[in-house]
């Protein structure tokens, strides 16, 4: 599968990616109650520095570039559905949170870990390539490269159906 | 290239390659709910496939209420008879709310077994790590896909090697006090997403109950599972249990690959306490001595076997509670419960003015016994002190003889020099 967007990259006022964003900032813990999921979206990243008006900027297809740790806390689920309700179509991160990691493959969110992203040179706004078989990532704005670990046949699987129930009911077939 | 223990069970339940970091699809063995996370695994069951729903082989699946049991609110007994409903109908078998905790119960009846893979709604189901089995924790729509289709997916973590060095420990240190040490050393994040191999003299000395303590609180270091190789009393048990002669015990390749070996002096353990508001907060009981004890809670899956209890008891033989300090007592099953009450312990524990409730996880979830008022402070033979775990006052984590010997002199005190001066020692 090939997937190419305009890339959001979670940097701090210096331009260094921020790690540790936590599920507390990418959806807060005052929005828990919401249970419906088209109503996640306008929340997500409001409670990270830089990027409240995330959800006002981020266009259905477009990518997010993040650090180590993302989405470590809590287990909620909506730290992962606020992305897709956003139309988010993958998250690059150099490591995820365990926890978000299996909520976000659970819910067929791509996501993937890329331990040396910064050697894209990427900047809010670029477009960029992504080869989930092979795990290649490349940026249409510099021509620059880099290496992803490529999803696994169990992640492909899962998104393939949907996510981990609509999955179930593959095999079962 | 020789494997180790998680690695050696994971390849009996996939077709997958096991590497660590690779992601496998894990057959497994058991699956369960319990009171906790079960109503919701029932509701997603429902809600994807249907009021017929089947699941994958109801023999192998269980309900264990263990943490409100029985039900103290509406909602609670709604959520049990919920599960119950849909239990009976595919005739799963529910250890329902007289049995005592789930992963205490899977250990005494056999529903794990060394080299098995099991799941359930709790988080600290890894504790089965203490009999060479892997337990796993997961959150309602992995354990409803688990009840579904008897799998899970799982990345394969890789292993630290934990060898304790110096010579065992003996009463009034205990296993608690190795625990938290340990804890002590690698910090809440020292086994991030990895596995962990216990061994060493004092592990080959240990009995079941301290392995279960030691096990249950690699959650609070950060790790998947924490395993201890079963020693030929514990492969016995689950012979017995089982009915089953062919059961071997999983051990690790001499040749395994580990990401890295850590070696934790032992010789000179005291006893420990984890304070406020963080598990691994951890210091010698004797830095906090002094500090006042308005309550104790003795029991939780780290330290609710008859064992723990027993070593609880050591003290209240001798000594009554203080005026004013609430001593709760929680057997962690009903067959637990059985042992007290038929070899006079229970009658020590009233004698000396414990509580004494029926079996359960007890305040850890909320439940009938073992909440803090705010300002109480307890001193908590469970796994957890985060803020408002246990209620709104502050908990400290300590052996059951500590919580013991807190709840006779209402203050913190380390038992050594207690049970010194008083000539016990």
């Amino acid at each position: 599968m090939k997937i190419k967007g305009r890339v959001w990259v979670l940097t701090d006022k210096s331009g260094n990616l921020i790690n540790d964003i936590d599920t507390d900032m990418i959806f807060h813990n005052r929005y828990l109650a919401i249970t419906d999921i088209n109503e996640m979206g306008k929340y997500a990243l409001d409670n990270l520095e830089g990027w409240e008006d995330f959800s006002s900027k981020a266009k259905k297809g477009d990518i997010i570039i993040a650090g180590e740790n993302f989405g470590s806390g809590s287990s909620r689920q909506q730290a992962v559905d606020c992305f897709k309700a956003l139309g988010i179509a993958l998250i690059i991160a150099k490591s995820f949170g365990a926890i978000y990691k299996r909520n976000a493959i659970n819910s067929a969110l791509p996501v993937l870990e890329a331990n040396d992203v910064e050697i894209l040179r990427a900047q809010s706004g670029d477009v960029i390539e992504v080869y989930t078989e092979t795990g290649l990532i490349k940026n249409l704005n510099n021509g620059s490269e880099v290496s992803a670990r490529p999803f696994s046949t169990v992640q492909k699987d899962i998104l393939d159906a949907g996510g981990l129930l609509e999955f179930a009911k593959k095999i079962k077939e | 290239m020789g494997k180790t223990i998680i690695e050696k069970i994971f390849e009996n339940h996939t077709e997958d390659e096991v590497k660590p970091g690779n992601i496998i699809w894990l057959d497994i063995d058991t699956r369960t709910a319990r009171d906790f996370g079960g109503p919701n695994v029932v509701k997603k069951l429902y809600e994807y496939y249907g009021e017929d729903v089947q699941v994958d082989d109801p023999s192998r699946t269980f309900f264990t209420f263990d943490t409100v049991a029985p039900a103290k609110t509406i909602p609670y007994a709604n959520n049990q008879h919920f599960c119950r409903q849909f239990a009976k109908k595919r005739g799963i078998k529910v250890f329902d709310v007289d049995s005592g905790i789930g992963s205490h119960v899977a250990i005494e009846k056999g529903l794990c077994w060394p080299g098995s893979t099991f799941v359930g709604t709790d988080s600290h189901l890894n504790i089965l790590g203490a009999v060479g089995a892997f337990g796993q924790g997961m959150g309602d729509a992995d354990i409803a896909f688990a009840f579904k289709t008897g799998k899970t997916w799982f990345e394969v973590p890789s292993t630290i090697k934990i060898i304790f060095k110096g010579k065992p420990y003996k009463f009034p240190v205990t296993a608690k006090d190795l625990t938290l040490f340990t804890l002590r050393q690698l910090g809440s994040k020292g086994a991030l997403g990895r596995a962990i191999e216990f061994y060493g003299e004092v592990i080959d000395n240990m009995s079941l109950f301290e392995r279960i303590t030691l096990s249950s609180m690699v959650t609070e270091m950060g790790g998947i599972i924490g395993f201890i190789t079963p020693d030929e009393k514990i492969i016995e048990h689950f012979k017995k249990v089982k009915n089953n002669p062919e059961i071997k015990p999983v051990i690790a390749d001499d040749d395994a690959e580990y990401e890295k070996v850590i070696e934790i002096d032992i010789s000179n353990l005291k006893p420990q306490i984890a304070c406020p508001p963080k598990p691994d907060n951890v210091k010698d009981v004797r830095e906090v001595e002094g500090i006042t004890v308005d309550s104790v809670f003795i029991g939780s899956c780290t330290n609710g076997r008859y064992e723990d209890i027993s070593l609880a008891a050591e003290i209240f033989k001798r000594f009554k509670v203080k005026e004013g300090v609430m001593a709760k007592v929680v057997p962690s099953t009903r067959e637990v419960f059985g042992r007290l009450l038929k070899d006079g312990t229970l009658d020590i524990l009233y004698e000396a003015g414990v509580i004494v409730s029926n079996p359960g996880c007890g305040g850890c979830a909320s439940g009938q016994i073992g909440m803090t008022g705010k300002g109480e402070v307890q001193i908590s033979t469970s796994n957890r002190n985060f803020k408002g775990k246990q209620g709104d006052g502050d908990t400290y984590l300590a052996s059951p003889v500590v919580a013991a010997v807190c709840a006779v002199t209402g203050e913190i005190t380390d038992p050594v020099e207690f049970l010194k001066q008083k000539g016990v020692l």
